[in-house]
């Protein structure tokens, strides 16, 4: 019935506002100029390898030590990032404490640090010879020229994701439902368990896939304090500038492509936990 | 802040009509041990490496500080990040500007396909980024051929370079206005056009006003980034030293080479300036949440 109401179907609906054309042309030369031809040279050169030929590249021993060095460690990192990431923004929206503001700032300081200079900072800190990694030595623990060193890069620039993925959700918390648990009996800790935390789940899934997205392809501040050593602790990026430096162009497009095929997947898992929150939660 | 201190019994005594403050909160103990775990964990693991830098900088002196800024590879490197910033940014601003007019003041077709194309570069490794030109303009590239025939080079100087810093700086401006135009709706641009308005006259009186600080917000963050950027521009430098090192690759060959108090000496620059973004950055959020696209406000 609706169906014969509405006007025919067209690409864009009318308005009176003008300049559609042009900033639709110029907005789409660019993202196709820049982004789209680029990535495209990408997907014809892996095509050009043929599935055999990526997996061929990557049953290559180191080749498959670095993946699983890049993914597993970022596992970890991303989980951590998580959880501290989740106390931070717990502590920053809902506890009025002197220099709350600061601290909120300082969630940002990886996003605006260069990842080179927090590489070379993190390196000299976490060094046998440097500030923590004395002190970590003592007690027996390697830090730098380990996966210890790439978890603790990756936990840095992991953080501001998970913070900032779920400290918005958090200040929009109906503290109504809260008073009303409390009024029938729970305890705090029941009522956060079993009322606060379930709606909070999605943001907190999408922040860790966030942290581990960009975990998997930091390259910056991990490779000074990585050591990069190879079946220890070589990263997947440093591989292609590896394979890139010995105009292996097949080699190191095939390492691209895993890590963006897992990137892609990683990204679909979080459209599809919003999907499951909008229909479950009402919001994303 | 006082009053949630109070036990719970007491605060309702004091003030009948609030309810007590303990019922949707943690008890006092349990929410300074939390707050002290909070910024313990951000103070050892995100302000304890930029302190780092400072320290390492002026470890052995203002003198030796001041020598890493005497090379001239320093300063060509300097040089050209500025450069690569002042073609990258404003590039990205137009584009962003463009796109969000296209996006958030019309409806059409394959919308939000368009707007996960745009935010594509965030989820690319910035390996990958720098990768992908190469591919393209390599030697073995796609047009490799083409360029070294006609002697163009673009790999392994400033066009490759500032290709890179536009590919992983490409989402900032459009992201943050995207949502903030979408809030704003059409309706003051109408009015503007049924007026007698022209369209640019109605963007540059109407909507520009709207969007000024989401606008600087974003360039702020574009702009903090394209200098910043390592992985891509390593990939596609080359690494000439006093030719296509920007400063993030000069402070990665000072340390390789143990020059230590020179590579953190350069590093310095890089962290005041992203000191300056964070400043400047939490002002706009605080004085202008309003002004900038949801969700920043807190």
């Amino acid at each position: 019935m609706v169906e014969t109401l509405r006007p025919r179907r067209r690409f864009r609906q009318p308005s009176v506002i003008p300049g559609f054309g042009l900033t639709f042309g110029y907005a789409l030369t660019c993202l196709g100029l820049v982004v789209l031809l680029p990535l495209a040279a990408l997907v014809a050169r892996a095509s050009g390898l043929g599935l055999s030929g990526i997996l061929e590249v990557a049953s290559d021993p180191r080749v498959a030590s670095a993946l699983k060095v890049s993914f597993g460690v970022s596992l970890v990192a991303a989980l951590v990032a998580s959880v501290f990431g989740f106390l931070v923004a717990w502590v920053l929206t809902r506890y009025r404490f002197p220099g709350r503001r600061l601290v909120d700032a300082v969630v940002d300081l990886p996003f605006a640090l260069p990842t080179a200079v927090a590489g070379i900072a993190l390196a000299s800190l976490y060094a046998p010879n440097g500030l923590v990694g004395e002190q970590l030595e003592k007690i027996g623990i390697k830090a730098a020229y380990t996966p210890v060193g790439i978890f603790i890069a990756m936990v840095f620039i992991g953080l501001p994701f998970a913070v900032r993925t779920v400290q918005p959700l958090i200040a929009e918390i109906d503290k109504e439902i809260e008073e009303a648990s409390a009024t029938l009996g729970a305890t705090r800790w029941r009522t956060l368990t079993r009322v606060v935390l379930p709606p909070l789940i999605p943001a907190v899934l999408t922040g860790f896939a966030l942290a581990f997205a960009r975990g998997v392809g930091e390259y910056g501040s991990i490779i000074f304090i990585a050591g990069n050593l190879p079946y220890v602790s070589e990263i997947a990026p440093l591989l292609i500038v590896i394979k890139l430096s010995e105009f292996d162009y097949g080699g190191a497009a095939a390492i691209a492509t895993i890590m963006l095929a897992i990137s892609f997947l990683t990204l679909l898992l979080i459209n599809l936990i919003q999907a499951w929150s909008r229909r479950r939660f009402g919001y994303v | 802040m006082s009053e949630t201190l109070v036990p719970a019994s007491f605060a309702a005594a004091d003030r009948a009509a609030a309810p007590p403050a303990s019922v949707v909160t943690e008890g006092g103990s349990v929410r300074w041990l939390l707050t002290g775990v909070a910024i313990l964990f951000l103070a050892l693991f995100l302000v304890l490496p930029l302190v780092t830098v400072f320290a390492q900088a002026f470890a052995k002196g203002f003198d030796a500080y001041l020598a890493a800024f005497r090379e001239p590879d320093a300063w060509s490197a300097i040089r050209l990040t500025l450069t690569v910033a002042a073609i990258a940014v404003p590039f990205n601003l137009v584009f962003g500007v463009a796109a969000s007019w296209a996006i958030a003041k019309f409806e059409f077709v394959g919308k939000s396909l368009l707007i996960t194309l745009i935010d594509l570069p965030f989820s690319v490794s910035p390996v990958v980024s720098g990768l992908i030109y190469v591919l393209l303009f390599g030697s073995q590239g796609l047009f490799g051929v083409f360029l070294a025939e006609h002697g163009i080079q673009i790999l392994f100087a400033l066009p490759g370079i500032v290709l890179a810093t536009i590919f992983v700086t490409f989402p900032f401006v459009a992201r943050e206005l995207i949502p903030l135009m979408q809030e704003q709706g059409t309706a003051e641009e109408e009015a503007a056009l049924t007026l007698g308005a022209s369209g640019f006259h109605t963007f540059l009186t109407v909507t520009l006003p709207n969007i000024r600080w989401g606008l600087l917000y974003s360039v702020l963050l574009c702009n903090a980034r394209a200098m910043g950027e390592f992985g891509a521009v390593s990939v596609v430098s080359g690494h000439i030293r006093g030719l296509t090192n920007t400063i993030p690759l000069h402070v990665e060959i000072l340390y390789n080479e143990y020059n230590f108090v020179a590579a953190f000496a350069v590093a310095t620059v890089l962290a005041g300036l992203a000191l300056v973004t964070l400043v400047i950055k939490s002002v706009l959020e605080w004085r202008y949440a309003d002004e900038l696209a949801s969700g920043r406000a807190h």
